[in-house]
């Protein structure tokens, strides 16, 4: 067994991020552009300095059709290699790791890595309902099933299994959202900016018991993408405060969750090991103490609170506590979501995890403005697709290169 | 010796009080408030006749060696395919055997007591050793109807043999006349009535007599020795004359539960059988009578094996596990009757790939997964590599079936926002008692009731419908088991 893993081998040379929303004007090609313009500015090279790229798409259905070849056509890319993947809402974090191992495996100097969702093109509220275009086989038993109800049950037995009463879990979920409405207000291009108050959060309609409107993230247009270099290359086009991958891993379902009867419902069994994985690539051995900050897959409340112990940040069963203390607040040990998350910067599914790396990178290179954390040494992404008994966990950890 | 060896019935859960179809209908049709008296029973949205003739099926094969039937007919006016055969589906559903006889019985009221004298008379004969013999119906009107009142959804199933016979099979006895009282074209929804008077006279108090009186004298027996008269009619003074006119007393009728489940078309003969069975007493004679476009009799001689037959639910567990609603509009929702908006999000497509039904059939329609034979864990879906990790064995699963296996909730919601006839579409993971779990459906449950830990059970349910292409797609489904309350009055009143 040669690896040696990922740490320090890829830096990243530009960023761009559109603001994420209901973004009538656009569609997702001129999202991709929006986004790209930027992370080309940004990066200091021309478009033809870029040799292989992959594109994040997930919902095809409501964007830009299947293929790579969209994007090649909306950015004039030179006949360059495009992979397009999908891995459900994590699939801006498996972009930019295609573009990440691209570089590190020597094939490529500079490669791009572009996420986009277009999702207000269907008409209705939520993600699209897929009916029978959800394979073949899964429509046919599959529960008529929404993602909040999902994600719903992940609440249900967890306040089962910890002996939670609902006023305590929905007091905690509350305090989730409300950190994230606080922190997305001070974010230019969040999609929702303005702060809630607890009572407003536990007075909104329920969507999926015991899930409200507000633990509830947005459903938004928009882009995000990366150009990613080695670090010396970086350097020699005159990079500074280089901001580089210290971590990338996946977790995928094997089936163990969702048909043996082992894992208790109540957590997200793939984070629990990608999120060691991820530590151990990164040379981190106490992430309470090492981790800076969190850009957590916050689709709903309650992911975010169970996530914070799969990442083995707080006790099983205390999260909740840990929440209601403030710790992962924009003033706490460590906040999480400093960007407004997925809550309130928005969620196109395609392009969230690059959202999330866009965040780190602001903050590690210190341009996030007002919302610019102090010294931030090692920044966490967390990035899940799928389902509680069935999905992929995403996770990247960034730093400095110093 | 032949007849009956296993009985079994479904009456759904839900039932309508008849005088919420007044309430809202009152001001057009006045005279339904002649009518309004009791309840009928109500299919839930996900039931159907088929879903309704697994459930009755799989009371009736309660404690039986169902390996070892080798014919299943499937009675009824109702059937959600005109060429499909729904047996087929039936027994699908009930993991039968490939190697048996099946068909659809139908086109008529009587279908119900015409199968079971066809399946009597193979038993009889010798050529079949075992019949599943299930009748059922969920016949649909137009609203604010007498019909529609009178009415109820239900099915009812016996298993015929010759060994451990419950109730022997005396004779049958048939009229055929092709009287219209009432008919449903092939390419319609709804039957068209002819006037009830002249129905009563000169259909059922005429047909029935005939049928009855032709069987009592081809047996060579009196009313005298009957000791349950057992037949539906739609009409109650009508019932009790026909009953009267034939010498029967009142104590020896059966009553045709129409104030708590309403007439369920061809399974109500049969229903109304069962009900009879389980209060039967060795010895007993009982003369059950079906009417269609002429009339069916059949006689049956009780035995001693009556208080053999293993427990069941029955009539009696059926109408005593009941939700009473006021609420019509529901009613009519759950029938496809009115089209409340639904959103664009209902739109989704709805195709079922046939070959993939095909290749799954079993996990599908009949809830059999694996249990693997290296490390004996039971899992749902049955698939090629065992899904315990620490063994992970290839090929090593035989078929196991879920559909009766106990079973808990692990985690569910309410959902508001996925599409349902029915909101909040309540689901949640199942793990079913020795190993196995899986995301399901639940129904016939009030979501604020559900919590984890909950017992289930599974029912055959309908997936969903394609009205696209007519196709409707089933699979399983799990009912929440409140505990059981000693204050807690039979039925509960919802709104």
């Amino acid at each position: 067994m040669m690896a040696t893993g990922i740490k320090d081998k890829v830096a990243i040379l530009g960023m761009g991020c559109t603001r994420f929303g209901e973004r009538w004007d656009m569609g997702a090609e001129e999202l991709m552009v929006e986004a790209f313009q930027e992370c080309l500015a940004d990066a200091g090279i021309e478009r033809r300095d870029i040799q292989a790229a992959w594109l994040g798409h997930c919902l095809e259905e409501v964007g830009m059709g299947k293929c790579a070849a969209p994007m090649g056509v909306a950015l004039r890319l030179p006949h360059i290699g495009i992979t397009r993947v999908e891995n459900y809402c994590a699939t801006g974090t498996e972009a930019f790791r295609g573009a990440v191992y691209g570089v590190a495996s020597g094939a490529y100097d500079i490669c791009l890595a572009m996420g986009v969702e277009k999702l207000k093109d269907t008409g209705y509220g939520g993600l699209p309902n897929p009916g029978s275009g959800f394979g073949s086989l899964t429509w046919q038993w599959f529960p008529n099933a929404s993602a909040p109800g999902l994600f719903a049950q992940i609440a249900t037995a967890y306040a089962a299994n910890y002996g939670i009463t609902d006023q305590d879990l929905k007091r905690a979920l509350a305090h989730v959202s409300a950190k994230s409405h606080a922190n997305g207000a001070l974010n230019p291009k969040a999609h929702l900016r303005r702060p809630v108050t607890i009572d407003q959060i536990l007075a909104s309609p329920i969507i999926a018991y015991p899930l409200g409107l507000f633990d509830c993230c947005g459903v938004s247009d928009g882009s995000a993408c990366a150009i990613v270099t080695t670090p010396e290359i970086a350097r020699q086009l005159g990079k500074k405060d280089l901001v580089s991958v210290k971590a990338i891993q996946l977790s995928v379902s094997s089936g163990y969750e969702g048909a043996f009867n082992e894992w208790q419902g109540d957590n997200f069994y793939t984070a629990g090991k990608c999120s060691l994985a991820a530590y151990k690539e990164a040379g981190i051995t106490n992430p309470r103490e090492e981790i800076s900050m969190l850009e957590l897959h916050d689709c709903f409340s309650i992911t975010e609170l169970v996530t914070y112990e799969d990442l083995h940040i707080s006790e099983r069963g205390k999260a909740w506590r840990d929440v209601l203390d403030g710790f992962y607040d924009r003033d706490g040990k460590i906040p999480a979501q400093i960007d407004g998350g997925l809550k309130c910067f928005g969620h196109p599914i395609g392009a969230s995890g690059l959202r999330m790396i866009y965040e780190m990178y602001l903050q590690l290179s210190g341009r996030a403005g007002e919302r610019q954390l102090a010294n931030p040494r090692y920044g966490l992404t967390h990035n899940l697709g799928g389902f509680p008994h069935q999905n992929v966990c995403a996770i990247t950890i960034l730093g400095g290169d110093k | 010796m032949t007849g009956i060896t296993a009985y079994g019935a479904y009456i759904p859960r839900l039932r309508l009080n008849r005088l919420a179809i007044y309430q809202a209908m009152g001001w057009f049709a006045p005279a339904l408030i002649m009518v309004a008296q009791g309840e009928r029973s109500m299919c839930n949205f996900d039931e159907d006749s088929l879903t309704m003739a697994v459930a009755a099926a799989r009371d009736c094969l309660t404690g039986m060696d169902k390996r070892a039937v080798d014919a299943a007919y499937l009675c009824s006016t109702t059937l959600p395919f005109a060429d499909r055969q729904n047996a087929g589906i039936m027994t699908t559903a009930l993991n039968l055997r490939d190697d048996i006889l099946t068909a659809d019985i139908t086109s008529s009221q009587r279908a119900g007591t015409t199968g079971l004298i066809a399946a009597l008379d193979a038993v009889r004969a010798g050529s079949r050793k075992q019949v599943l013999l299930t009748a059922t119906d969920k016949r649909l009107t137009k609203p604010a109807y007498f019909y529609e009142m009178w009415f109820g959804d239900g099915a009812a199933s016996l298993l015929l043999g010759d060994e451990d016979v419950i109730a022997e099979f005396l004779g049958s006895y048939s009229v055929t006349h092709d009287f219209v009282d009432h008919y449903r074209g092939a390419d319609r929804h709804y039957d068209y009535m002819w006037e009830e008077r002249w129905v009563r006279e000169e259909g059922y108090a005429k047909f029935i007599p005939q049928a009855v009186q032709g069987l009592l004298k081809k047996l060579d027996l009196t009313m005298q020795d009957v000791g349950k008269l057992v037949f539906p009619c739609l009409f109650r003074a009508e019932h009790r004359t026909i009953a009267k006119g034939l010498g029967a007393a009142p104590t020896q009728v059966m009553d045709t539960m129409h104030d708590i489940c309403g007439e369920t078309g061809a399974a109500h003969p049969l229903l109304m059988l069962t009900a009879a069975l389980e209060t039967a007493k060795q010895g007993e004679l009982i003369v059950v009578a079906g009417f269609g476009q002429g009339c069916d009799a059949l006689a049956f001689r009780v035995t001693e094996n009556i208080t053999k037959l293993p427990p069941r639910r029955g009539v009696r567990g059926a109408l005593a596990d009941k939700l009473t609603t006021d609420n019509y509009m529901k009613f009519l929702k759950f029938r496809d009757l009115i089209q409340p908006e639904m959103g664009i999000r209902a739109e989704a497509p709805t195709q079922t790939a046939m070959t993939a039904l095909w290749r799954n059939r079993r996990m599908l329609t009949g809830l059999v997964g694996g249990k693997c034979r290296a490390c004996g864990t039971p899992q749902f879906p049955k698939q090629d590599y065992c899904v315990n990790p620490a063994c992970c064995a290839h090929q090593s699963q035989d078929d196991y079936e879920f559909a009766d296996v106990p079973a808990q909730i692990l985690s569910f919601t309410g959902d508001l926002l996925a599409v349902s006839v029915d909101p909040p579409a309540v689901y949640g993971t199942v793990q079913f008692a020795g190993g196995g779990r899986f995301l399901a459906d639940f129904t016939d449950c009030d979501a604020q009731e559900v919590r984890v830990g909950l017992p289930v059970k599974m029912a055959f349910r309908r997936r969903f419908t394609d009205s696209e292409r007519g196709f409707a797609g089933y699979f399983w489904k799990a009912i929440p088991q409140q505990p059981a309350s000693e204050e807690a009055p039979a039925g509960k009143e919802v709104k």
